[in-house]
């Protein structure tokens, strides 16, 4: 059984058709990528996974549970974590309390542990602190751990957000253009921690990206939206060589 | 026939929370941004015809167009030096700001004219309609206010559907952004939201001093209030919604008070304000908006 | 490590933070047994530390929560009216400390009722909506308590709206509220010390709620409440749990302060209240306890001390209030700040890693 299974996905904006008969299917431990034209309506496809905005039509179908329509903060505990396209970290948090946050549903103590300072809340920071260092640290953030997120440079903000996502465990990760505003070097650096996570989690990955040389080079399995619709799905050899995928880009562009 | 009566002098005082609830409406709606300060204006606007009126022996007419200019600029300076500098700033520090404009504005008055009520010369020269051989009185001040926030509101909705001036209001409202890159410029769509609200604040403020004659520098404090409450009502952003909440608003107040208790009529009025957030908070007539991620 | 750094610095604040509260009461004790400290100031005291819990408790709020509540000073009122009630009822048959207790923790949960009634609704919607209808709360409660008569005779509670007549007591009844005269005939239960240890339960709570997961989650809600809602974090129950333990607190301190008067009036917790708490919170910065700390105490002595500029206090309070949130907040003016002191900090060595990107 497929891990995401989306079937007819729909949304309607006060009469505007912004993604119809969406469907997409997403094995286990694989990467895929969502590609297309500005405004074809791939963040929109982002915020209906994570329940941001509830489709108008179809199902999303996580692990064999219908998600369709929940609250984003229910799907995300169900296991889809996402990232955003215009960065938004815990701003006044600092790096590692961002992550924590991300471990909120992992380790739990309850409210009067941690105002009685009880073991349980000891206990919880302490392994709290522990995960959290060890997901800083595969981004190189560790020594940031103790500055606000706000003062972090862009390309590590952009990082950080993937830590803390990663921190909710979740079995789907989605990435909206993870390289945004990186350099070259940021940006290779970024393929391969993307590849590294997926190999230690075994999450499976769906991103959303304009640099092309990025999608091509990570991702298994591409989907091309364009004005809402997916116009074409395969592999990077096939989606290069797709002739109505070629039209949409230079008619786009 | 008392209910009657009771309903015409809820009509009218709900036409004047109309009034002030449009400055509200349209300031929330483009801006983005609870003016608290409004229902301050509107105090102002009363102190401001008083003075004409009643220090200068001018007559009414010179009192309302000078309380108007007055409340327009107030409006227009409040905006650039308190509010403008905080357009991106998040919404806690805008509102924080507001109420301290708000306290501003109580405490000068209280300063240069005293906590001391003054009694207000009504601008209304028409007489008393009596029906059913007197037995229901609508008074002048009702039928003005009545009439005169009719008025504001066509010639209002007129403007925004109509006029250049009004699609860039109503662009701004949509989404900013956008509007300022279709060349519409945002600063001057704002102020002029402000103004059009502070000058309609002060026909309120006039409106509001002819039919309850006593003026304090917290006049308009619980008038704001409410008034805000009815924009929540009849669904904030939308003009309409900002007529038909007022003035709902109006007769629920005027029969509270009448039916149920004097001292319990505001508490009655917040109590509809807390039962519409719950049931339908986009009000009567609002529309949903989607927040953009 | 650093991260344990971190936590211990959290740890090391909050006791300096205590410290300095025992220390205010120890100099005031101290200065109060040598005869240093007016009658005016004396009666100044309990208020004090009222504010203060009023000034912990609400930037739990604002500050933590990032929410705007302008009915602070309406619980105050329902503590204030329930614990007094029960405090005129149970004052001859139980020790003045234990009355101020029980008194304190019902004021303080029918507070945090009230809060979690109009938390619910409110707290759901986004927007601007928590403040007005924090304001409309507080008109109510002041509205209501103004009306309503209550009293006691053997044969139980008797409860109006219209007078005091209509309660129909015995002679031997006792009426425990009279409309807008209030709770009158007090005893005084409330001491310096007595709030002095209410300021440091607040705290305790306050503070120890905020640097834990619950207090994380709070505060990742106040800086970005989608991508906190992303991250699986149930918004509307941690808004809730905040309001919440504010209102507590609220309601909590106006039991405090009731218990230190003879008479307990409605009309005593206003707006005006509200606001003044509020400008507590933002002059001693928003989401710094120990600044409302200080501003709560300083602003509440500093005008008893300048009888003469006590006409222009509020009007003061209204300008600091804008310029303060136009000077920390305005997105220019921090560019503006960021880019000074970057450059100040780029020559001292490790912060001006900032500059790169």
């Amino acid at each position: 059984m497929a891990l995401l299974e989306v079937k007819d996905l729909g949304i309607v904006f006060g009469g505007l058709q912004a993604v119809s008969k969406l469907n997409l299917t997403i094995e286990k431990g694989r990467l895929y990528g969502l590609i297309g034209p500005n405004g074809a309506g791939k963040t929109t496809v982002f915020n209906m996974l994570t329940g941001v905005y509830r489709p108008t039509e179809g199902s999303i179908v996580l692990d064999g549970e219908n998600i369709t329509g929940q609250r984003p903060a229910h799907i995300c505990q169900k296991g889809i974590a996402r990232t955003f396209q215009n960065i938004r970290l815990f701003q006044d948090l600092t790096v590692l309390d961002n992550v924590k946050v991300g471990l909120h549903n992992q380790v739990r103590y309850n409210m009067w542990s941690g105002i009685l300072r009880l073991p349980a809340y000891r206990a919880g920071e302490r392994r709290m602190n522990e995960r959290a260092m060890e997901l800083l640290r595969i981004f190189d953030l560790d020594g940031e751990a103790a500055l606000k997120a706000s003062s972090l440079p862009y390309g590590k903000q952009r990082k950080l957000e993937i830590a803390r996502a990663l921190a909710t465990s979740p079995k789907l990760l989605l990435l909206d253009e993870p390289a945004a505003g990186m350099n070259p070097n940021e940006t290779a650096e970024l393929m391969n921690t993307i590849k590294a996570v997926r190999e230690r989690f075994g999450i499976a990955i769906l991103l959303i990206e304009h640099d092309m040389s990025f999608v091509m080079g990570i991702c298994e399995q591409i989907t091309v939206l364009d004005y809402g619709r997916v116009i074409a799905a395969g592999t990077g050899e096939e989606i290069r060589q797709n002739p109505k995928v070629i039209a949409a880009y230079l008619g786009g562009d | 026939m008392q209910f009657l009566s009771y309903l015409v002098n809820g009509v009218s005082l709900g036409s004047i929370y109309a009034v002030i609830a449009l400055g509200y409406t349209m300031v929330y709606g483009i801006a983005r941004m609870l003016n608290f300060a409004h229902g301050d204006i509107i105090m102002v606007g009363g102190y401001v015809a008083f003075i004409v009126m009643t220090d200068l022996g001018l007559p009414a007419l010179a009192a309302i167009l000078a309380a108007m200019l007055a409340c327009t600029l107030l409006g227009i300076l409040i905006e650039r030096l308190a509010y403008r500098p905080l357009r991106a700033a998040p919404s806690l520090a805008v509102l924080i700001t507001a109420i301290g404009v708000s306290y501003l504005l109580q405490n000068l008055a209280l300063l240069i004219w005293g906590s001391a009520p003054r009694s207000f010369t009504s601008v209304v020269t028409l007489k008393p309609l009596r029906f059913f051989d007197g037995q229901l009185v609508i008074t002048g001040e009702a039928v003005v206010s009545i009439l005169v926030s009719a008025v504001i509101m066509v010639v209002l909705n007129l403007f925004v559907n109509k006029t250049k001036m009004g699609h860039a209001m109503q662009a701004v409202s949509e989404d900013r952004g956008a509007a300022q890159l279709m060349g519409i410029n945002v600063n001057a769509t704002i102020t002029l939201t402000f103004a059009i609200g502070s000058g309609l604040a002060a026909v309120a403020g006039v409106l509001l001093c002819s039919a309850y004659p006593s003026l304090q520098p917290t006049t308009g404090a619980m008038p704001g209030i409410k008034a805000f409450t009815a924009a929540v009502f009849g669904g904030i952003g939308s003009i309409p919604g900002a007529m038909v909440g007022g003035v709902l608003l109006g007769i629920i107040e005027i029969l509270g008070k009448a039916y149920i208790s004097t001292q319990l009529a505001d508490a009655i009025v917040f109590a509809v304000l807390i039962v519409v957030l719950l049931v339908r908070p986009t009000g009567l007539l609002g529309k949903k908006t989607n927040e953009k991620v | 490590m650093q991260a344990l750094k971190k936590m211990d610095r959290s740890f090391r604040s909050n006791l300096v933070t205590y410290g300095m509260v025992l220390l205010a009461w120890l100099l005031v004790g101290l200065a109060s047994s040598a005869g240093l400290i007016s009658n005016s100031l004396q009666g100044q005291l309990v208020p004090i530390c009222t504010y203060v819990v009023l000034a912990v408790s609400l930037n739990l709020t604002v500050g933590i929560l990032g929410e705007l509540s302008l009915g602070h000073a309406g619980f105050m009122s329902v503590g204030a009216f329930f614990g007094s009630v029960l405090w005129l009822c149970i004052s001859g048959s139980v020790p003045g400390w234990l009355g101020l207790v029980l008194s304190m923790l019902l004021g303080g949960a029918v507070a945090g009722l009230f809060g979690l009634v109009i938390g619910i609704p409110v707290l759901r919607l986004q927007g601007d909506y928590l403040a007005i209808v924090t304001l409309a709360f507080g008109e109510i409660i002041k509205n209501i308590f103004n009306a309503v008569y209550l009293g006691i005779d053997s044969r139980g509670l008797h409860f109006s709206m219209s007078d005091s007549a209509s309660l129909g007591l015995e002679a031997e009844g006792k009426v425990l509220i009279n409309g807008a005269i209030g709770i009158t005939g007090i005893t005084k239960v409330s001491s310096f010390t007595a709030g002095v240890l209410l300021v440091l339960v607040t705290l305790f709570v306050v503070l120890n709620l905020v640097h834990s997961r619950a207090g994380r989650a709070i505060m990742s809600i106040r800086d970005n409440r989608i991508a906190a809602e992303a991250t699986g974090i149930n918004v509307t129950k941690y808004k809730l749990m905040a309001f919440i333990t504010s209102a507590v607190f609220a309601g909590m301190a106006g039991v405090l302060y009731a218990l230190n008067m003879s008479t307990v009036v409605a009309k005593k917790f206003d707006y005006n209240t509200s606001i003044l708490v509020l400008v507590f919170v933002v002059l001693g910065g928003m989401g710094n306890i120990r600044g409302s700390i200080i501003a709560a105490a300083v602003l509440t002595v500093l005008p008893e001390l300048l009888r003469s500029v006590a006409d222009y206090r509020m009007l003061v309070y209204a300008v600091l209030l804008i310029l303060m949130m136009i000077f920390t907040q305005s997105p220019q003016l921090l560019a503006a700040r960021e880019r000074l002191f970057g450059l100040v900090r780029r020559g001292k060595g490790p912060a001006g890693k900032k500059g790169e990107v």
